[in-house]
């Protein structure tokens, strides 16, 4: 099983392989990619060197290039698939079916991996990517328990790739409209979701309070940690009822299901977070790292170390973990 | 132009539903959508049901499209996908490239919805070969993404094969998830969610703490809270749009086909949208807002 790995930078990339991962993921300083932050990612010169430290260290690099085509702008997709392909680039993560087009008759050596963004959640979908551009893994979307992961590692040849821990999209990836109805950027069309030009934190008399694009996400008192006003973790009010009407703020961590995704014979484990620090990286790559490394050695002493679970607490988004989609009760 | 009835988003009663097409019958409305695309719990209608029903609506010379699941997860859903692609007898609307596998295998011409991501010209010629006749765009996009789009169509020579469809009037389908959120709202398990979302003919409303409605919550789908309202716009499709698609609320869906009508024929006026409607996506600025 492979640790893939996040790096929105090269320190992060560097931390990323000294930290035990197999595989780390990047993207370019455009909006090809759906970390499309400002402050983040690759240029050409930083790519370079990134592609030559993972190669020294005999790892593995992938580059996201997941968000979809703009008409009139498919030349910047395309010429990010060049750029991957003559990186030498172990594997394309790509989402948009005119992207992967390109990339397979260009690039047929280059390996293509479906974006999570790509939503494909079935064997029907998986076999229309798998026959039509020859994609050789396929990242899946966040919505699935651990049985359907089962069920479809089961029925399908194809290699499956989990995400295994970070912020949680609780939406299928890639068909989430949510954040340009806020704020007429999204994911998709942009790379970014609830992007940050549209936040503001105000202090009033009810109150902190975070906004994206005016529209009030949630409400803290003096003593509670603000979260980032991701639209979709706000709190809301179902007639009269006032919660976190779609989730609340936390993060995916699946440590404890380990083994039954190596049962399942889940191909790799991704690590979300390439807008997060290097620091963050660091902690959470030594911790799979260590957690991977102890159920090879002995798989039926596997075991969550509290160690583990504190250090990924301490990173997560309102310090709260969760198994998500996985878990069925949380559906 | 011509008129399309969405499929129905929200859970209804089967005699509700039935009683809500045999209006469909003597509506403005050319083409009509049928089937659920939202839950597969959801099995008032199965789809025998659905199909009996379209042959009903095609007897009466309408147009009938059978619309399919958005999010497929289960090998259950997608033996009823495989149903309803291999009827026989009507066109399918493909809102899961799951679905599009299955009906290019088959042969079978087919509508690609609103929740595939197609948002260029190269993925257009890509399903058209597949078999795609016309195609929903994305609700996120805009006009201008649209005018951009078609141009590319007619550089690579693909523009006369397939009609646009608009999702014009109606809550707007934003997300899908794992959860249900209807569920969720009433405190209960996905599992046990006593197929509740019976009780909310159009959603559940969740509001900010300012009143603002944001969101329509209806079962794994999250609405938009506003309704899309393009009506003033049906002059600004002409010459891009062949279809607009009105989204089933309930009978003022009959009415608000009546308006595109008369829109769509010149005898219309221009209104003011209210306070919970929008326009925004169209109008490439943020979905929720309207551009007077």
């Amino acid at each position: 099983m492979e640790l893939l790995c996040p790096a929105g930078s090269l320190p992060a990339l560097k931390t990323a392989i000294d930290g035990g991962a197999d595989a780390v993921y990047i993207g370019l300083k455009d909006d090809t990619n759906a970390r499309h932050f400002a402050g983040l990612n690759f240029n050409d010169k930083k790519m370079d060197q990134g592609a030559q430290y993972v190669r020294d260290h005999n790892k593995k690099l992938h580059v996201a290039i997941n968000t979809f085509a703009h008409p009139g702008g498919e030349k910047r997709w395309f010429n990010a698939v060049d750029k991957c392909a003559d990186l030498g680039a172990n594997a394309a993560i790509i989402a948009d079916i005119a992207t992967l087009d390109y990339a397979v008759n260009k690039h047929p050596d280059l390996e293509l991996h479906l974006s999570v963004q790509a939503s494909a959640t079935n064997t029907e979908a998986i076999k229309f990517y798998q026959e039509n551009f020859n994609v050789q893994r396929v990242v899946l979307p966040r919505v699935l328990s651990l049985q359907q992961v089962k069920q479809l590692s089961r029925s399908t040849d194809m290699p499956l790739e989990v995400f295994a821990f970070g912020s949680l999209c609780i939406m299928a990836e890639g068909r989430c409209y949510l954040s340009s109805y806020f704020t007429g950027e999204s994911p998709n069309t942009v790379g970014a979701c609830s992007p940050a030009k549209y936040v503001r934190y105000q202090k009033t008399e009810n109150g902190l309070e975070t906004r994206l694009n005016d529209i009030l996400i949630d409400r803290y008192k003096a003593d509670d940690k603000a979260g980032y006003p991701t639209l979709c973790k706000g709190k809301f009010n179902v007639e009269g009822n006032l919660y976190h009407a779609i989730e609340e703020p936390t993060s995916l961590n699946t440590l404890s299901m380990l083994p039954a995704l190596m049962e399942a014979n889940i191909c790799a484990v991704k690590i979300e977070g390439r807008q997060r620090s290097p620091a963050y990286v660091e902690q959470i790559t030594r911790v799979w790292r260590e957690a991977i490394d102890s159920y090879r050695a002995n798989p039926a002493a596997y075991r969550v170390k509290e160690s583990w679970d504190r250090v990924l607490a301490n990173v997560s988004e309102g310090t709260q973990t969760t198994l998500g989609a996985y878990h069925r009760d949380w559906q | 132009m011509k008129l399309a009835l969405g499929p129905l988003l929200y859970y209804w009663e089967k005699q509700t539903v039935e009683t809500f097409y045999q209006q469909a019958l003597t509506s403005e409305a050319d083409i009509i959508y049928l089937g659920e695309t939202v839950c597969s719990k959801r099995r008032e209608l199965k789809t025998r049901d659905w199909i009996n029903l379209a042959k009903q609506l095609a007897d009466a010379k309408k147009e009938v499209v059978l619309s399919s699941m958005a999010l497929l997860e289960a090998p259950s859903e997608i033996k009823i996908l495989r149903q309803i692609c291999e009827n026989g007898l009507f066109k399918v609307e493909a809102n899961d490239l799951g679905a599009v596998q299955i009906l290019a295998e088959n042969k079978v011409p087919f509508v690609c919805g609103p929740a595939i991501n197609c948002y260029n010209a190269s993925v257009i010629k890509l399903l058209i070969n597949k078999g795609m006749q016309r195609w929903v765009m994305p609700v996120e996009l805009s006009r201008d993404w649209l005018i951009k789009i078609l141009a590319e169509c007619t550089q690579l020579g693909i523009r006369e094969q397939f009609e646009v469809e608009l999702f014009a009037h109606g809550h707007i389908p934003l997300a899908y998830s794992a959860r249900c959120f209807t569920a969720r709202s009433e405190n209960k398990a996905k599992d046990d969610c006593k197929l509740c979302c019976i009780k909310y003919p159009v959603g559940r409303p969740a509001t900010t703490q300012e009143d603002q409605q944001v969101f329509v919550l209806n079962g794994i789908q999250t609405q938009s809270g506003y309704c899309y309202n393009l009506l003033n716009d049906v002059p600004s499709m002409q010459g891009l749009v062949d279809i607009i698609r009105v989204s089933p609320s309930g009978t003022e869906s009959f009415t608000s086909l009546q308006d595109y009508r008369a829109a769509v024929n010149g005898t219309g006026s221009p209104i003011q949208l209210a306070s919970k409607e929008c326009n925004g996506f169209w109008h490439k600025i943020a979905g929720f807002q309207t551009q007077q």
